[in-house]
């Protein structure tokens, strides 16, 4: 299928390695995440409108009216039923995108909870948002958080060609017999859903020289292959289908390293799979974020780097596998960590952010582990400010130094 | 020191507040003697269906560390008395909670005592259960299975005869004393514990020897480990293909699964009159769980190991009476019905008749004041 026309000028590109042409487009992440849909050439897409998910939805139903993609586009009457019509769609064979934002995301919860015991390798996209009563659509991580012990991949993206590259790459990982577990590519409402940039789209041959078709064997729901999924287990059952689970998740590891080596290969980028690693070579404090916070956060680290101080960032890419082992590697040898969670953990242990208490449980075996300071910004589309980012490297060295309790979580420009 | 479990099985909803009384009972009963115990239903049984044989149990002991080491495992296997609240439940149980057909007495310990209501004789209801490898007792309370609804509960004295009978089976449990006392303060009811009293002075056991009973071998099943079982809770069909019927052109023998028969959900069962019936097909049609089995000469033979007994059959077929569901502790095995008939057209109609006049009513509570008095007086009671 020929690539959009679009507005756009679009010019080709060389890549090394590449079996074909690229596009450059000026395009969000959700139109980002649409045209990986388009060339994953996905069967089923189901959709309920909710923002900032909802642009997503636009630009598929644009795609599909002028021709360019053809796939079954199905609006639910509920992001429940979306979740569910796909996760049927995808046990007859069928390759499905999905995806909701903030309570949406939620009111989908039972189908979300039971995708992965399926093994159904659905891709879906979370356009990160607040979880409202109050109103809010600005994004927080607590939506696409919610699943992170149910058996969801989950990856973070920061720009909108992460955001086509990963969806690629979720699909390939997903889909892979030794996985088949959905995958969820958290998109921060606003700030990625809804923001333009340069973006290379590459041709539909080049995508199908990397993901194979999506192959569900013998596990396929078909009159020919009479197999029942999902009856009735009770305890006799349940826990030897969680064990399976577990050594899915496990495996999983090795599956994403492979397709991020063979993205590099045929694209001439995707960069470490599981985190992006900023100025870290001689970082006495680092920085620990995921999603679009990583803007800020390098604009700050460049300016305090230029004053002298050795701070570094650490971008969590994946957070479903967790990133144990390279975190364990990044971060041992360093005097103190800042995590800056766009989300939070109502009573947790220190009443720390989610991600803050995950890499404390990672960092728990290493010998003389950095101190791991909890920091909350950026609620409900807050900006993080790079004021705010250079005042939580302050309080990181502070940590350092013994002097900030790093036993404490801070909350950042929150008024008082 | 020493711990006394009863298991009572039961028919889920229809029997449930009927289970919860016995197992109350019995546990205000020991505490009356200054035992402790508590009383619990098996939570794999949930959620309970029409009819599905369910299980509660009630556990009592002398002291409170003796109940928790009883109670720290997922159900007591060798229980003092099994109650079975309806006497068609001795030909076996299937449940949400386990594979295949599980006998009767299977968690009853060592010469314990199986309890059942029943208007049947003693002989006639051993042949219907499954043999045991060690000896246990009979004992039978005269009453037909008392079946009620969910919310509703018709109150026959079914629950204190059972708590009478289980203290004259079971004395190291609970006294008579004690349970007459649990009784009367539970229901401040003088004829309550009279029916108890009555019960008790009735009931007698039968010893029941390792070679009575049924001689089939239960089903059993080894549950795989994690790395045997197909992953994405995937389970094979059956190869199922039908079968076509011998002698005849057109129909099929459908497949069924060999383990899961779903006849132990069944109280009562269709007998079909094969000399009025039409052959119109609607019982085949209708029956919800495709139990017709089409026969050569074109009859439809509603196949006994797989009927539930709800009775849709007997609603839509259009000929009077050729369609009725009789009592299931009438029969003593799942045989054909119409390879009966073909072998002996009139010595089925002598069985039928029989079965269809002679059928008892199933009791879903006094229909009248004085009705208890009059079935004392009438020997059903
Ligand atoms: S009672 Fe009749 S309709 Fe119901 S399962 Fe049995 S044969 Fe089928
Ligand atoms: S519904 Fe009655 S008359 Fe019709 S085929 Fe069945 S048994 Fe015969």
């Amino acid at each position: 299928m020929a690539p959009p026309d679009t507005a756009t000028a679009a010019k080709t590109i060389e890549l090394p390695g590449g079996s074909g042409d690229e596009r450059e487009e000026l395009i969000s992440g959700s139109e980002a995440i649409a045209h990986a849909c388009r060339l994953a050439d996905v069967d089923v897409i189901t959709a309920y409108p909710i923002r900032p998910y909802d642009t997503v939805m636009q630009y598929v139903s644009q795609m599909i009216s002028n021709g360019d993609f053809d796939c079954e586009f199905i609006v639910a009457e509920s992001e429940h039923s979306q979740f569910e019509i796909v996760k049927h769609a995808s046990a007859v064979g069928a390759r499905v995108f999905c995806g909701s934002s903030g309570v949406g995301w939620f009111y989908a919860f039972e189908a979300l909870a039971v995708t992965a015991g399926l093994r159904i390798p659905m891709v879906a996209m979370v356009g990160n948002r607040a979880l409202d009563d109050p109103g809010a659509f600005g994004v927080e991580h607590n939506d696409a958080l919610a699943v992170r012990d149910l058996g969801w991949m989950l990856a973070w993206v920061a720009t909108a060609q992460e955001a086509l590259d990963t969806a690629l790459i979720a699909y390939r990982v997903a889909e892979d017999p030794r996985i088949f577990l959905p995958c969820a590519i958290s998109c921060d409402g606003a700030f990625l859903t809804h923001s333009q940039a340069i973006v290379k789209v590459p041709s539909k041959e080049m995508v199908d020289s990397f993901l194979p078709p999506y192959d569900r064997g013998e596990k396929q729901l078909h009159p020919d292959n009479p197999i029942t999924i999902a009856p009735q287990v009770n305890e006799d059952w349940l826990m030897e289908m969680r064990q399976q689970n577990d050594k899915a998740m496990r495996r999983a590891r090795e599956v994403i390293i492979e397709a991020y080596d063979d993205f590099e290969a045929k694209f001439g980028r995707g960069g470490e799979p599981f985190i992006e690693r900023y100025m870290m070579d001689d970082a006495e404090i680092v920085l620990v974020g995921m999603g679009t916070l990583a803007l800020p956060v390098k604009v700050a680290v460049r300016k305090m780097r230029g004053q002298g101080k050795k701070v570094g960032f650490l971008r969590v890419r994946w957070f479903r596998p967790f990133p144990t082992i390279e975190l364990q590697d990044a971060l041992s040898g360093v005097q103190a960590v800042g995590v800056i969670d766009r989300d939070y953990g109502f009573g947790s242990p220190f009443h720390s952010g989610v991600l803050a208490n995950e890499l404390r449980s990672a960092l728990y075996p290493v010998e003389n582990p950095p101190k791991v300071v909890s920091f909350i910004a950026g609620l409900g589309g807050r900006e993080v400010s790079i004021d705010n980012v250079v005042e939580i490297a302050g309080m990181t060295y502070d940590a350092a130094n013994d002097s900030l309790d790093d036993q404490d979580t801070h909350w950042i420009g929150v008024r008082e | 020191m020493s711990t006394g479990s009863v298991e009572v099985v039961y028919r889920g909803i229809f029997q449930k507040t009927l289970a919860k009384n016995i197992c109350r009972g019995i546990v205000f009963a020991a505490r009356k003697e200054g035992k402790i115990g508590t009383a619990f239903g098996r939570y794999g049984d949930s959620p309970e269906r029409n009819g599905i044989p369910a299980k509660q149990f009630a556990v009592v002991s002398d002291t409170e560390e003796e109940l928790e080491e009883h109670l720290a495992k997922y159900e007591p296997v060798n229980n003092d008395v099994t109650i079975a609240a309806d006497d068609a439940l001795c030909k076996g149980i299937e449940s949400w909670a386990w594979y295949g057909l599980q006998p009767i007495n299977k968690l009853l310990g060592d010469g314990g005592t199986l309890l059942v209501t029943s208007i049947q004789s003693p002989n006639k209801l051993i042949k219907t259960i499954h043999r045991k490898g060690t000896p246990y007792n009979l004992a039978i309370v005269k009453a037909q299975a008392s079946f009620s609804g969910l919310w509703a509960y018709k109150d026959d004295h079914t629950d204190v005869r059972l708590l009478g009978a289980l203290a004259k089976v079971a004395p190291h449990i609970v006294s008579l004393d004690a349970m007459l006392e649990a009784i009367r303060d539970q229901w401040n009811d003088d004829l309550k514990v009279a029916a108890a009293k009555r019960a008790y002075e009735a009931t007698e056991s039968t010893p029941v020897g390792v070679d009575q009973g049924n001689d089939e071998v239960p089903f059993s099943f080894d549950l795989p480990g994690w790395t045997k079982m197909e992953e994405g809770l995937v389970i094979r069909g059956m190869d199922a293909k039908p079968q076509d019927v011998p002698g005849r052109d057109g129909g099929y023998v459908p497949t069924r699964n060999e383990v899961f028969k779903k006849f132990s959900t069944r109280t009562m069962r269709p007998v079909i009159n094969f000399d009025t019936c039409t052959k119109c097909t609607l019982c085949w049609l209708n029956c919800p769980d495709t139990c017709f089995d089409i026969t050569p000469d074109g009859f439809y033979d509603a196949n006994m190991e797989a009927c539930c007994g709800c009775g849709v059959c007997e609603a839509v077929c259009p000929v009077k009476d050729c369609v009725t569901m009789v009592n299931e502790e009438a029969f003593e095995d799942n045989d054909s019905q119409w390879e009966m008939w073909t072998k002996d057209k009139e010595g089925y109609l002598a069985w039928l008749t029989k079965n269809i006049t002679e059928r008892p009513a199933r009791s879903h509570g006094y229909h009248h004041v004085g009705q208890y008095a009059e079935e004392i007086a009438d020997g059903t009671a």
